[in-house]
């Protein structure tokens, strides 16, 4: 798999993409510090770009690859390898090198303006593990999308709803609900909703982490109660880690039937 | 050498492969005819373990091979199309494939025999259709591989490389190797298979020498031999 990994990682780090999005991340890192200048409140305005961000970037960059390599992936089908071994291969191949432009790209700007010396650290620091996360997970769900659809552009058109539907059609509705439903105790209701949504589970995250759950009101309580304790941060990070395993689990049970 | 018993495979409502079965002996080369869509790659794909056949047997050397991938080691596969990584320039691709298989290869004949020398630091993105199909018959006759498949190995070549590749298949041959081969060009077919299989409605419709098969249909020529075929008037 390793051999696998390396090929795939270093055709996309040749990829100009790649750098398009690495030079994305440091110019938003240096942009971000020097006007805002404050680490804490680049932090917040970088949490907003980056759950939002990375999942898209994760979801685009894994359904193209798979259709941009699907003659190459054959011929790889045809030598001595496991099937499981190729696309798992692939699979963190991808994951890694997006990650890579994540955090080299913001790693570098907070670096250069003093991050050890700020007490952000920690805060910066779990914004990349759950960047991370997102990368992986969202890599993962694309790679599950493109496998069951054999036409290219429904492929990319059922990731790309994908992805509005976790970023931005969720959190409506489950507004919605929230709205509808207040005459009943929703702390459980609104816990678990957002612990099925891994971008909803990422901005609480970070977000509460930051101490500004005053701001959430009654619920944010509830939150602060439940994700500030050491608990919560690794129920959540488990929870994080079950929607990388997941979509990987169904992946490989897919590739199993799968004809090339 | 392969023996295939009873291989059904459907695609959706479509049938392919209806109970099909073929034995193949060890050594010599044998042509994979039939009509568009006849089912010649999905059963080279499913000999490799590419496409996975709703029922049936497929073994090789006496060893059932479905759901194994380390008997893969003995196959060479040239693929129709030839469409490889952008990024990767043809000595890396190479040296990726040798990475793969724990196996010798002689690549440096191939490579002068197909004049290659000029491509090998250049991008395959910005490479031919035809020195992509040349590389491509690089990647397979590099390892020494008791079996050979070939899916439209003529695919974009000049008539020089063409010469070449007819070297290579016999030389291949006479070590004692067996090759599947598919095509639509007859003269090829008539030039070096030793043995034709026709596929037809998912099943073999004839299996045997060239010689054969023109007295079967009573025709002279082989072009009109397997028009026949397809026409099923004779058989």
């Amino acid at each position: 798999m390793f051999k696998i990994l390396k090929y795939s990682f270093f055709d996309l780090m040749r990829s100009r993409w790649s750098y398009v999005y690495f030079a994305f991340y440091l110019a938003l890192g240096f942009v971000l510090l020097f006007l805002n200048n404050d680490v804490n409140k680049a932090v917040i305005t970088l949490m907003n770009i980056i759950i939002v961000l990375t999942p898209l970037i994760g979801t685009i960059f894994g359904v193209m690859y798979y259709y941009n390599s699907k003659e190459f992936t054959e011929l790889l089908l045809a030598q001595p390898i496991k099937r499981s071994t190729i696309f798992m291969g692939q699979y963190i191949g991808i994951s890694i090198s997006l990650t890579l432009s994540l955090v080299l790209g913001l790693g570098i700007p907070f670096l250069l303006y003093g991050l050890f010396r700020s007490t952000a650290i920690f805060d910066f620091g779990l914004l990349l593990v759950v960047g991370s996360f997102l990368n992986f997970i969202f890599v993962a769900l694309a790679f599950n999308i493109a496998l069951s659809n054999e036409n290219k552009i429904k492929g990319f058109g059922y990731a790309i709803l994908m992805w509005l539907m976790l970023a931005v059609i969720y959190d409506g509705v489950f507004l919605i609900s929230l709205v509808m439903l207040n005459e009943y105790p929703l702390d459980k209701f609104s816990l678990i909703a957002t612990m099925l949504n891994p971008i909803d589970l990422s901005r609480i995250l970070i977000l509460l982490k930051l101490d500004i759950s005053a701001l959430l009101g009654y619920t944010g309580a509830v939150f602060k109660e439940f994700f500030g304790t050491n608990l919560g941060l690794i129920l959540s990070l488990i929870v994080l880690s079950l929607w990388v395993v997941v979509p990987v689990w169904r992946m490989r049970r897919k590739l199993q039937r799968k004809d090339f | 050498m392969i023996e295939i018993n009873n291989l059904h495979k459907k695609f959706g409502k479509l049938t392919v492969l209806d109970g099909l079965d073929l034995e193949i002996k060890k050594g010599g080369i044998f042509a994979i005819l039939g009509p568009n869509g006849s089912g010649k790659t999905t059963l080279i794909k499913s000999i490799l373990g590419m496409v996975i056949p709703n029922s049936g047997e497929i073994k090789i050397d006496g060893i059932s091979v479905l759901k194994q991938w380390d008997y893969r080691n003995q196959i060479n596969y040239l693929p129709q199309i030839a469409n490889f990584p952008a990024n990767l320039s043809v000595n890396e691709l190479i040296a990726m494939v040798k990475n793969l298989r724990p196996k010798e290869a002689n690549d440096h004949d191939l490579i002068s025999l197909f004049g290659l020398e000029s491509f090998l630091d250049k991008k395959l993105g910005n490479l031919s259709g035809g020195t992509k199909q040349k590389v491509n018959l690089v990647l397979t006759f590099m390892f020494d591989s008791d079996l050979i498949i070939l899916d439209e190995p003529t695919t974009g070549l000049d008539p020089i490389s063409l010469i070449h590749l007819k070297g290579i298949i016999q030389k291949e041959k006479d070590k004692g190797k067996t090759l599947l081969i598919t095509t639509h060009i007859m003269s090829l077919v008539e030039e070096i298979a030793d043995e034709i299989v026709f596929l037809l409605d998912g099943e073999i419709y004839f299996k045997g020498g060239v010689d054969q098969l023109k007295e079967q249909t009573n025709q002279t020529d082989l072009e009109h031999a397997i028009a026949n075929l397809m026409t099923k008037e004779n058989v």
